[in-house]
């Protein structure tokens, strides 16, 4: 079988060095095949984070050549293997060992976005009542994974390292979900616009070209919800007929 | 077994340093290029302040970097101007140029669209080059504080690029009209027609299918149910919004080739051909 390179870098805590290592490849594999096979024949001591194989727990996150994608997603036909594949872990979160990042503080984000808040039931029995269509639009805010890519290509964390001021494009979908929702009555654009940092978004799609799940993260989600953010904040039109309109119902 | 090298995380790289092997640096400079040679030849072609109108058989082709053309360029009576020639209370000492009288609208529809944000705070800032590409300043301010805050007066300029689109159609059906021998005015499709035409589709498609129009007609709310024509249109704009970059950037290619196609009539170097 045809061999090929993989340079992981290797470490704890942010020191380490990149590390070579060759192994056999074989038709239909995976980079996290890859590593598994240095892990039982070369480097049983190789952190590496997974489970399910099947790009749906968001686990194997790391950046493969450069770009931050899932290691079980990553077939290795789709890669240069007369060159070493390089494999690090993400750049946006803290480090821990080997391929292994700290992603603990998009739990704490996720607590800090007010939760749904829905209507009073629309019937006797406790239940709602809301079209198809109209909870058709969230529904994609759903198939995030959580797998932290977007979080690491996006360069106000991976670079400017906002973390205290920006939640990142996975809350500014999880918020989008919630917002958009029909049922909804809670008002988080204030929240947006100072606490959150939508403002700091610079619309570089990079959240969107990563996603595994193809959610159409910076159209349908950051932009309608920079959108909604004008209206409140920075049109003065939409202001005076705001006066007019009724808010939300609770 | 090799070392290469250590780092920490989280890190911060230089400029242009990645790890990618693909050619990254292609996109950002392709369009450094296309906007850079768009802007120099607007403003060279503002500053010309003429082969602006074309009537070489019978034609009525106006470019659209003149359109809607408030007042005729002085010594240059087109039949196009809304006012007619320059007004007599003109400052002798500023130039005159009707370009810029609305050429503000389309130019800061384009600088404020999201699309082109995106594309330009790469192209020009390097803000970042390109995805997970080290980037030059390590500072960051975004879109919360001036300048870029001013981005949120998009829909401003919105709303006038949506009259220019009906000026840029009723340009279109102008175009269709050929004045004959004896002066009379009849039905009439040259190649410029069907540039002009084209130049006003696209030019929709691209404004049509901005993100400020899909939040306008229906985006800002979270219920569209029995709401059928609100619903049609927000997913005719979705649609449109879908395909914004490709509309963002034929349409910006074909309006400069359409104010081309006519500076070259006009000139007397092409002559437009007449189809029927």
């Amino acid at each position: 079988m045809p061999k090929a390179t993989f340079r992981i870098w290797r470490g704890e805590r942010g020191d380490g060095a990149w590390v070579d290592f060759e192994t056999e490849v074989s038709e239909g594999m995976v980079v996290l095949d890859a590593v598994h096979d240095i892990q039982a024949e070369q480097a049983a001591d190789l952190a590496v984070r997974w489970n399910c194989k099947a790009g749906k727990c968001g686990s194997c996150s790391a950046e493969i050549n450069g770009m931050p994608r899932l290691m079980c997603m990553t077939r290795l036909d789709t890669l240069p293997l007369d060159e070493p594949v390089t494999i690090e872990p993400m750049k946006a979160f803290p480090h821990v060992r080997d391929l292994v990042t700290d992603v603990s503080w998009n739990y704490e984000v996720k607590k800090r976005i007010k939760p749904f808040k829905p209507r009073p039931p629309d019937a006797a029995d406790g239940t709602w009542r809301m079209a198809q269509e109209d909870v058709e639009r969230v529904q994609e805010f759903r198939k995030c994974i959580e797998c932290f890519l977007c979080q690491d290509v996006c360069h106000v964390l991976r670079d400017h390292h906002k973390h205290d001021s920006f939640i990142g494009p996975r809350f500014l979908v999880h918020t989008a979900g919630l917002e958009m929702h029909p049922l909804d009555t809670e008002d988080r654009l204030a929240d947006l616009k100072e606490k959150q940092g939508i403002g700091y978004c610079n619309i570089t799609k990079c959240c969107t070209k990563v996603c595994p799940e193809h959610i159409t993260i910076t159209d349908n989600a950051i932009i309608p919800l920079k959108e909604r953010v004008v209206d409140e904040f920075y049109d003065p039109i939409a202001k005076l007929f705001r006066i007019f309109r009724p808010k939300k119902t609770e | 077994m090799t070392t290469n090298g250590d780092f920490r995380l989280p890190q911060t790289r230089g400029f242009g340093e990645t790890a990618r092997r693909d050619r990254w640096w292609v996109q950002p400079t392709v369009v450094f290029l296309a906007l850079s040679a768009f802007i120099v030849y607007a403003t060279f072609r503002a500053l010309e302040n003429g082969y602006h109108h074309y009537e070489g058989g019978g034609a009525q082709y106006l470019s659209p970097f003149y359109s809607p053309l408030l007042f005729d360029v002085p010594g240059d009576p087109s039949g196009h101007a809304w006012f007619g020639d320059k007004p007599s209370w003109w400052p002798a000492l500023i130039p005159f140029f009707p370009a810029f009288f609305i050429l503000w609208g389309p130019g800061g529809m384009r600088f404020t669209c999201y699309y082109y944000r995106g594309a330009y705070y790469k192209a020009f800032w390097a803000d970042p080059p390109n995805c997970a590409v080290g980037e030059p300043r390590k500072g960051y301010r975004g879109e919360r504080s001036f300048p870029l805050i001013m981005q949120n007066i998009h829909r401003y300029f919105f709303y006038p690029a949506c009259a220019f689109i009906a000026v840029l159609a009723w340009d279109g059906f102008v175009a269709t009209r050929f004045t004959g021998a004896d002066g009379s005015t009849h039905f009439g499709v040259g190649l410029g027609t069907i540039i002009i035409c084209m130049n006003a589709i696209l030019l929709g498609g691209y404004t049509f299918g901005c993100h400020c129009m899909r939040h306008l007609i229906g985006g800002r709310l979270n219920a569209l149910a029995g709401k059928p024509i609100q619903r049609a249109c927000y997913d005719c704009v979705s649609a449109l919004n879908k395909r914004h970059m490709l509309w963002a950037w034929s349409s910006l290619v074909w309006v400069g080739f359409t104010d081309f196609y006519i500076r070259m009539c006009a000139s007397g170097a092409w002559t437009d051909w007449r189809i029927f």
